[in-house]
């Protein structure tokens, strides 16, 4: 039985020295998606801490000038 | 203020497939694709190197289709969407001229090959795009700014087929063909292929579905502190 399992996967097992390269070819794509979540999550914790900075201060009074609609709000700079 | 509730469910569910469908696709990539004859172990970067080099050039063919659509409606949102997947598709782009290189290094004994045609017209289409983002942010006012990045984006966007069809038309073929005519993939590596480029393109949507949902809470955050008469 184990030996059922083991002759296939011995087929895609490294024989070569080209291993090397296959693993700094993962390793550096999930480096690069680790820099992405890193600076996903620091922007995440500005935006947190800026709208607990927003909760917690009085609320003035209500502005004069109409709220900008869905469209006018979303023309912002990305 | 809150993040849209039903946009929530959705990134745990791509979230969740895409966790899935890598590990399925590492799976397979290292336990039932055969090793390659010619290659040996080093073609196993194959199976991250094109489906992150096809999704990416997917990406950036998105971005112009989705900056028409902005052109067309004046809706904002599809200048958020083209913006986001051009962005998404310059950090995958990134990945895709690193794990080359590596792969280059391991099979020509060459970190890089200018007279491989393949490989120089990547990167021209990656510096085009690299011009992207300071072009877009040199413009202030908004609604240029989104009307100049459409532009730039259908305008590179349509250059990319182009460039790869011109790249397959010419005559040295140095650089090994995945797919097409001249592909001899078997099965089981074929399936694996296939696996591997379903999992990076929900990678791909997953991120850039995060990426939307923080721009849009950003932009929301920023209406409603000026609302509130904060800076």
């Amino acid at each position: 039985m184990t030996m059922l399992i083991i002759t296939p996967l011995a087929d895609t097992l490294p024989s070569d020295t080209g291993s090397g390269y296959v693993a700094a070819a993962y390793i550096v794509f999930a480096v690069i998606l680790l820099i992405y979540v890193v600076i996903m999550a620091i922007r995440l914790t500005r935006v947190e801490r800026r709208l607990h900075e927003l909760r917690t201060r009085e609320v003035p009074p209500p502005p004069q000038e109409e709220p900008p609609n869905r469209q006018a709000r979303e023309r912002e700079t990305v | 203020m809150r993040v849209p509730s039903s946009s929530v469910p959705s990134l745990r569910t791509l979230s969740i497939a895409t966790v899935v469908a890598m590990g399925v696709a590492f799976g397979l990539v290292f336990f039932y694709a055969p090793i390659e004859l010619e290659e040996g172990f080093l073609q196993k970067i194959f199976y991250l190197h094109v489906p992150l080099a096809i999704v990416s050039l997917c990406g950036f063919v998105s971005g112009g289709l989705m900056a028409i659509a902005h052109l067309r409606t004046r809706d904002s949102r599809w200048d958020l969407r083209s913006y986001v997947t051009i962005h998404m598709s310059l950090i995958f782009g990134v990945a895709v001229l690193l794990t080359g290189s590596i792969w280059a290094r391991g099979s020509w004994g060459h970190w890089w090959v200018w007279s491989e045609p393949t490989l120089v017209s990547y990167l021209i289409v990656f510096l085009l795009y690299a011009t992207y983002q300071p072009l877009r942010f040199a413009i202030e006012d908004p609604e240029r700014q989104a009307r100049y990045a459409s532009v730039f984006a259908i305008v590179a966007g349509a250059f990319v087929p182009l460039n790869f069809l011109a790249v397959r038309l010419s005559t040295s073929y140095l650089h090994p063909r995945v797919l097409g005519g001249s592909s001899n993939l078997p099965g089981p590596m074929r399936l694996t292929f296939l696996v591997s480029l379903a999992a990076i393109a929900l990678l791909f949507v997953t991120l850039c579905s995060y990426e939307l949902t923080a721009k849009r809470t950003r932009i929301m955050l920023k209406s409603r502190s000026r609302i509130l008469g904060y800076r």
